[in-house]
């Protein structure tokens, strides 16, 4: 593990400024050692050898206390640099993240979104100690050997020699020991957090342990488990604090040698006290800081781990995007797009004419949303083109195209803020504008009867609100933007009838006169459609037959725009059939919506 | 129970291996101190040229210290983490006998599986507490005091200034640093809040941002939090330093007052003059060691908190308390298995009844299973229908009325007797993180494969495992996240048909999965049930047609099903 990584003073400039300031710190704190040092070996030979009273000492007290006032006021500005610099790298790095993440949009990350809130919320805390305690450290380590040395030199050869000798073999040996253990230990703290996560299991199922009447028993388990553990973290503990061993045995070891060596040449008369009181003072702390870099490891794993997991983010590419100009209306094109997610993938060709209300249908998982998600520009086709008109999606720009368009999700996110805020979501809308889009998807009536209307301050993600009641929310957003094109995930999932009843109808007044997509599942949505494209995959996973099935002969018209966009070539799995399953109660009135009465009220 | 009584009664055991590890911990923080002390007087008394067989003592006690340091220190780390682990495992079991007893009703909320985990996390704190707690003030106490009067033998003055400077850096540096924290926590918890907020609203509505074009608005909103929160923690930066300032400026002082102190007694006679070195120079080694309390003092403060949320848990009272006795059986049999399914009956007679500290959720309910029937309880949630099967397995108590298995008191019956006559497959069932084998023989630990591979084929299942490379042995992952929604369910279904209960209560089974999958299931469900008496618990009201009754429950929505803790 590199002690610095090199792109913390790429991202964040803060880290820059702060590693400047902590190396002038580290100058001046070794410095003062050095003279404090000298001034006590002074001080001490003055009384004891030559006679000196109090009063002979105050210029060297004067000084010393100047000495350790100075030491404070830097180990003061040390502290407060370190924490004023990790609220600023924080902050840096924070926004960022937070700008990258948008940049990326919601399927553009290989982070689950869980995981990127904690790094930014909390995770980002372990560049604190990082910052405090092992950087400072590290300067430390490189520059007070160094200072303290050019001082022993030409005082005691043989003393500086002993330390320049002994020095090396503390990172040396401490590198031996790390290489030589690393990968068992790595291995034996997978098994320690595999035991440590069987607690947590068994707690958390407790309560069905206890239906199976199996929860008593686990007392005894856990015991052996907590047993085990502690077996086998002192084994990786005994190898693991061989390190600390290692250096703690060799500084004070060094220190004991030059200590007996200069009192042996202080009794032979090689060396006067003052020389060996200035070596005896300043060899401990030549080892010092290399002692507390090892005691903060902790601290530089976590911090660097953490700055390298909010770099991966920052080092995923963004994908270009373009600023072609696109007209509406204007036929949506997918043309031989697949897109693979999770095992499997969807393939789809079909073609949108305006004004048309096209119903997604296809199990779970076939990819009904994704198709969305790829008319919204949050993923990226693998191979093919979504066209609108004659231009391909990913050359428009996408906050032009996304102003025309108007979504639905399953599940719509509610901010933080009021039910106005919440509706007017990227617009700035009066009072009536808002309050009429809310009548036209049917959320007026209840949120009138909060006490405070539209301005009643919705929970964390609309705690309190029903899945009903969202949706409407979702909805009222979707008439206030007025946009041309409409996407409908699956609106009436997981509403009971009645509340799917009501957003039913408010879903029937919004698809009028506008282009509408619709990943349907429900009877009545599919109904709604005036054409159904079935992407359930086809059996055989590499079919080449393009399978455009079941298009009835009497519904040609759509069925055929259909297949004129899937030229029969194409490996088109996802098979486009005319009309609403049989289930659906009112299929035939669906067939009789003639498209061309659709396109007729396209905006 | 005091967090105190709760660590003492944990550590008990391992009472031995802490004692060996302060001993140990005493040793090497005095190896640091010795060798420094000894150095000086060994350096002093050379200077005066005495023959080397006069130090000899002295050096090889330098030589001595300086290889038991590291050794000692070695060995109280082994010992204290030995020690704690032990304390620690200790923990574990008594909290999991606690809330095996207790849970869930006696935890209102706790079957949310997050709690559960904050709680096992909390128990680590045990670790911490021992050994970057406890052992680090006690073995600094003990020198300390140990080097105060050394120190204070040598020079009274010298003595009292060391002792004044340990108690600032051990005790009231800790205090100051305390207060710094807590007014900065004032002041930044908050800020965090915001900024948490803001950016779950930005990471988890980010399609809709994006999709309304409000991205740039929110990003902006959260770097202004941002903002506020950087400027915050700079405004914390002074105080944070003034903790370290004070423990150099105090180190320096210390020194200081020995050289003066020393000084003045060498010149009155009343100290010899060898010993100036080391008064002057002992206390670096003794701060080294005191040093290091600030940051213990730091995390005894978040030890203790965990600690006290785990001696709350202590507090909980058991919600189903009594009743030992057995379910009773027919004349003919001995045993409950010997019992033919579907012979049990339970009566609930004007049942009313709350979760601890709660509103009360279900009033005066009455209804019978009769052996062999299928009922359905429908009902908005909040209706009270999870308190309803969580009182028919004995989870918890009626406060009003009562329930019978067979004519007998539930009250009467030991819980885990009840428990294996009603069986619940509650709407959350765990699946732990292992084998779907493993998973399955939790309910009857000595089923063959066959077994197995029944109850997954009548829980529809068998089809999809067998497509699986490594089939049954295959791992459902973390909570079964590795399994969609509807293969989670049926797994569990599977395990409760294992356990072949006589009465199974099911909790919206298709609660979150598509209508088309949640058809299928139910059937599948009802179909799987065979001659047991079955209670269906819903809010969708379409399954009348599958089942002889249908109990609707007040259909006005409580806010509140269970407190919130």
């Amino acid at each position: 593990m590199r002690p610095l990584d090199p792109r913390l003073l790429r991202h964040a400039r803060s880290a820059r400024t702060y590693l400047v300031i902590t190396v002038a710190l580290g100058v001046a704190q070794a410095a003062l050692i050095v003279a404090m040092a000298t001034l006590l070996a002074y001080g001490i030979t003055a009384v004891f050898l030559d006679g000196a009273e109090l009063t002979d000492l105050v210029p060297a007290l004067a000084a010393l206390l100047a000495i350790v006032a100075g030491r404070a006021a830097i180990a003061w500005a040390q502290e407060a640099a370190a924490v004023r610099s990790a609220a600023g790298v924080k902050s840096e790095l924070r926004g960022r993240l937070l700008a990258h993440l948008t940049a990326l949009g919601p399927r553009g990350s290989t982070s689950d979104t869980g995981a990127s809130v904690t790094l930014i919320v909390r995770g980002l805390d372990a560049l604190d100690a990082y910052f405090a305690r092992y950087l400072p450290q590290l300067v430390l380590a490189a520059l007070v050997p160094f200072v303290v040395l050019t001082r022993i030199f030409p005082a005691d050869l043989v003393a500086a020699l002993t330390i320049v000798l002994t020095l090396p073999l503390i990172p040396v040996f401490m590198a031996l020991v790390g290489l030589k253990t690393e990968a068992d230990n790595r291995r034996q703290f997978k098994l320690l957090s595999r035991l440590s996560h069987h607690f947590l299991d068994v707690v958390a199922g407790l309560p069905t342990l206890k239906l199976f009447g199996r929860a008593r028993a686990q007392a005894g388990f856990i015991r052996e488990v907590s047993q085990e553990q502690r077996r086998v973290t002192m084994r990786t503990l005994r190898i693991a604090f061989l390190s600390s061993l290692v250096l703690e045995l060799l500084a004070t070891l060094s220190v004991a040698l030059v200590a007996v060596g200069i009192g042996l040449r202080l009794v032979h008369g090689d060396l006067d006290l003052r020389t060996a009181l200035l070596v005896l003072i300043l060899a401990p702390e030549a080892y010092l800081p290399l002692r507390q870099v090892g005691a903060h490891y902790h601290a530089s794993a976590e911090g660097l781990a953490a700055a390298s997991s909010a770099f991966e983010v920052l080092e995923t590419p963004v994908p270009a995007t373009g600023s072609a100009h696109f007209v509406l209306p204007a036929p949506i094109i997918f043309e031989d797009v697949v897109v693979p997610f999770r095992s499997s993938s969807l393939e789809l060709s079909a073609v949108v004419r305006p004004g048309e209300i096209v119903a997604l249908t296809g199990p779970s998982g076939c990819g009904k949303s994704t198709a969305l998600a790829l008319l919204l520009g949050f993923v990226r086709p693998a191979s093919g083109r979504v066209l609108v008109g004659d231009v391909d999606l990913a050359t428009v720009d996408p906050a032009a195209w996304r102003a025309r368009l108007a979504w639905v999700p399953q599940r719509p996110h509610l901010f933080a803020g009021t039910i106005h805020d919440n509706i007017a979501l990227g617009t700035v809308a009066s009072a009536a504008a808002v309050a009429s889009a809310a009548a036209a998807a049917g959320a007026a009536d209840f949120v009138e009867e909060l006490p405070d209307g539209y301005a009643t301050r919705l929970g964390d993600d609309g705690a309190g609100l029903s899945a009903g009641q969202r949706q409407r929310i979702a909805l009222a957003r979707a008439f206030l933007r007025d946009a041309p094109i409409v996407l409908l995930d699956e609106p009436t999932a997981n509403l009971d009838r009645a509340t799917a009843d009501s957003v039913m109808a408010a879903l029937r007044r919004l698809a009028r006169g506008r282009t509408v997509l619709i990943a349907a599942h429900r009877p009545e949505l599919i109904a709604l459609a005036d054409r159904v494209v079935d992407l359930t995959p086809a059996l055989a996973p590499t079919s080449d037959a393009a399978s455009v099935r079941g298009a009835a002969p009497a519904s040609a018209p759509d069925a055929a725009s259909v297949r004129d966009a899937a030229p029969a070539s194409a490996p088109d799995a996802a098979s486009v059939r005319d009309a609403a399953p049989a289930s659906a109660p009112d299929a035939a009135s669906v067939r009789g919506a003639a498209p061309v009465s659709a396109s007729g009220g396209a905006s | 129970m005091s967090w105190m009584r709760l660590l003492r009664s944990a550590s008990w055991p391992a009472a031995g291996g802490l004692t060996l590890a302060v001993l140990a911990g005493v040793g090497a923080a005095g190896a640091g101190v010795g060798l420094m002390a000894t150095s000086a007087w060994l350096i002093s008394r050379a200077a005066l040229h005495p023959p080397v067989l006069h130090l000899m003592v002295a050096i090889v006690a330098v030589r001595a210290f300086g290889i038991s340091r590291g050794v000692l220190r070695y060995v109280e780390r082994l010992a204290a983490h030995d020690a704690a682990l032990r304390a620690l495992g200790r923990l574990r079991v008594r909290l999991f006998t606690q809330l095996e007893k207790v849970a869930p009703a006696g935890l209102a909320g706790f079957r949310q599986a997050d709690l559960a985990q904050r709680l096992a996390g909390d128990v680590d704190a045990v670790l911490d507490m021992l050994t970057r707690v406890l052992i680090p003030y006690a073995v600094a106490a003990v020198v300390g005091l140990a080097s105060v009067l050394l120190i204070g033998s040598f020079d009274l003055v010298a003595g009292l200034a060391l002792a004044a400077g340990l108690v600032l850096v051990g005790v009231i540096v800790p205090l100051m640093q305390r207060a710094a924290a807590r007014r900065s926590d004032g002041r930044l918890a908050p800020l965090r809040g915001e900024l948490a907020t803001g950016t779950v609203d930005l990471l988890h509505g980010l399609p809709d941002l994006l999709a309304y074009g409000a991205d740039a608005a929110q990003l902006a909103r959260l770097s202004e939090v941002d903002a506020r929160l950087r400027k915050a923690g700079e405004r914390s930066a002074a105080a944070a330093g003034a903790s370290a300032a004070v423990t150099v400026l105090t180190t320096g002082l210390c020194v200081l007052a020995g050289l003066a102190a020393g000084a003045v007694a060498v010149r009155s006679g009343t100290m010899d003059g060898e010993l100036l070195a080391v008064i002057v120079l002992t206390p670096l080694a003794v701060f080294e060691v005191v040093g290091a309390l600030p940051a213990a003092a730091q995390r005894y403060a978040e030890a203790r908190a965990a600690l006290r949320r785990l001696a709350e848990v202590f507090t909980a009272t058991d919600p189903t308390p009594g009743g030992t006795a057995e379910v009773p059986v027919g004349r003919d049999t001995r045993r409950v298995e010997d019992v033919p399914v579907g012979s049990h009956t339970l009566r609930v007679e004007d049942v009313s009844a709350a979760w601890p500290g709660g509103p009360t959720v279900v009033r005066e309910m009455s209804f019978d299973l009769e052996p062999g029937a299928r009922v359905a309880l429908v009902g908005p949630s909040g209706s009270g229908k999870t308190t309803i099967a969580s009182l028919l397995v004995r989870f918890l108590d009626p406060t009003a009325g009562r329930i019978t298995l067979d004519g007998t008191d539930l009250r009467t019956l030991d819980p885990d007797a009840v428990r294996r006559v009603v069986g619940y497959l509650p709407e959350d069932a765990y699946l732990f993180d292992t084998t779907i084998a493993a998973n399955l023989r939790l309910a009857t630990p000595d089923a063959t494969d066959d077994d197995l591979r029944a109850a997954l084929a009548e829980a529809r299942l068998l089809d999809w495992t067998d497509t699986l490379p490594k089939g049954l042995e295959t791992l459902v992952g973390e909570h079964g996240m590795a399994l969609s929604g509807g293969q989670r369910r049926r797994l569990a279904l599977a395990r409760a048909l294992l356990a072949d209960y006589p009465i199974l209560i099911l909790d919206e089974p298709t609660e979150h999965l598509d209508d088309e999958t949640a058809t299928a299931l139910t059937h599948d469900l009802l179909a799987a049930a065979g001659p047991r008496t079955v209670l269906l618990i819903t809010h969708r009201e379409d399954v009348a047609a599958s089942v002889d009754t249908v109990i609707s429950l007040d259909s006005a929505p409580k806010l509140v099903t269970q407190p919130a803790r």
